[in-house]
């Protein structure tokens, strides 16, 4: 049977209370992992295993979070995503809202598209392909 | 004094598990300040010792090629004091291990007489997770030299391995 949204996002809280020790309601859908609750790169991965974990689902490297994109300067011109790598953002994660992003595509400012509801979005597609 | 806080591994199995022990002395001089009259092992060098016991597991399951750094302690409890003469056993299972890190559980327990009868009992538990800095996210560069593996914890694992040969030979 499908897992409705809400059944997701009370299991993605669950592990991000743990992974990040933050409190139940400081998990709102819209809370950025960084910088709302407090996310270093290390937790990232903690999270990735967690969320296998919980969900029984493999998240292949590369898919959560892009790789060999920031590195490369057809995408990345003076620290800002050109829209060629826009484009290969939204191919990639098909489950983010980079609206936000996309308005000031600077690199500095991707790490805002990790949201609890891009997370849930991302898990959505995992167990209800 | 070398920054070595586990002595002996009693069991390795690369990409699963190992465990590994530490005797307690009352020769080691930090146990005469930690604390003064009730010498107890501190618990922060029994993080540091999983750490070590885990940190050599997870390198041996990439061949000892990743530079693998201590990078979170999820969770770390203790329940019980280890005094002079008693032998902390680490215990260090793996639950994940990828490209760019691992995480392990850990269960620490001490092996103590009590009366001169020896038993096991539990101490904590400790998990914690690994980065293979190399494959960091932010891209940094270290160098090429794998400073974490240095002799001294090779040494350890190649203790482990010539015991085993002696014990098992063919």
């Amino acid at each position: 049977m499908p897992m409705s949204r809400d059944e997701v996002f009370a299991k993605v809280k669950d592990v991000l209370t743990t992974a990040l020790a933050v409190d139940d309601d400081e998990v709102t859908p819209q809370a950025k992992l960084s910088e709302d609750l407090g996310a270093e790169s290390i937790d990232y991965l903690d999270i990735q295993f967690q969320l296998e974990k919980a969900f029984g689902i493999k998240i292949p490297k590369g898919e959560l979070t892009p790789e060999n994109i920031f590195s490369n300067p057809e995408f990345v011109q003076n620290n800002k995503m050109t829209p060629k790598g826009l484009a290969e953002l939204r191919l990639r994660m098909p489950f983010a809202d980079l609206s936000t992003f996309e308005a000031d595509p600077d690199i500095n400012n991707f790490r805002d598209v990790f949201t609890v509801d891009t997370l849930v979005s991302y898990v959505m597609t995992k167990v209800n392909p | 004094m070398r920054w070595i806080w586990i002595d002996k591994f009693e069991h390795f199995e690369v990409n699963v598990a190992a465990r590994a022990v530490k005797n307690v002395s009352l020769a080691e001089e930090h146990l005469h300040d930690h604390v003064p009259g009730i010498p107890v092992m501190p618990a922060s060098l029994m993080i540091e010792g999983m750490a070590q016991t885990s940190g050599i597991l997870v390198g041996a399951a990439r061949s000892f090629r990743e530079k693998v750094i201590l990078a979170k302690i999820n969770k770390a409890t203790f329940s019980r004091l280890v005094r002079p003469g008693d032998q902390v056993v680490y215990a260090a299972k793996i639950v994940n291990v990828t490209e760019q890190g691992a995480s392990i559980e850990g269960t620490i327990t001490v092996r103590t007489s009590i009366a001169g009868a020896l038993q096991e009992l539990p101490v904590g538990t400790i998990d914690m997770m690994f980065s293979h800095i190399d494959n960091n996210m932010a891209g940094t560069r270290f160098p090429d030299f794998n400073f974490v593996f240095n002799a001294q914890f090779m040494e350890l694992f190649e203790t482990y391995r010539r015991d085993l040969n002696l014990a098992m030979p063919g």
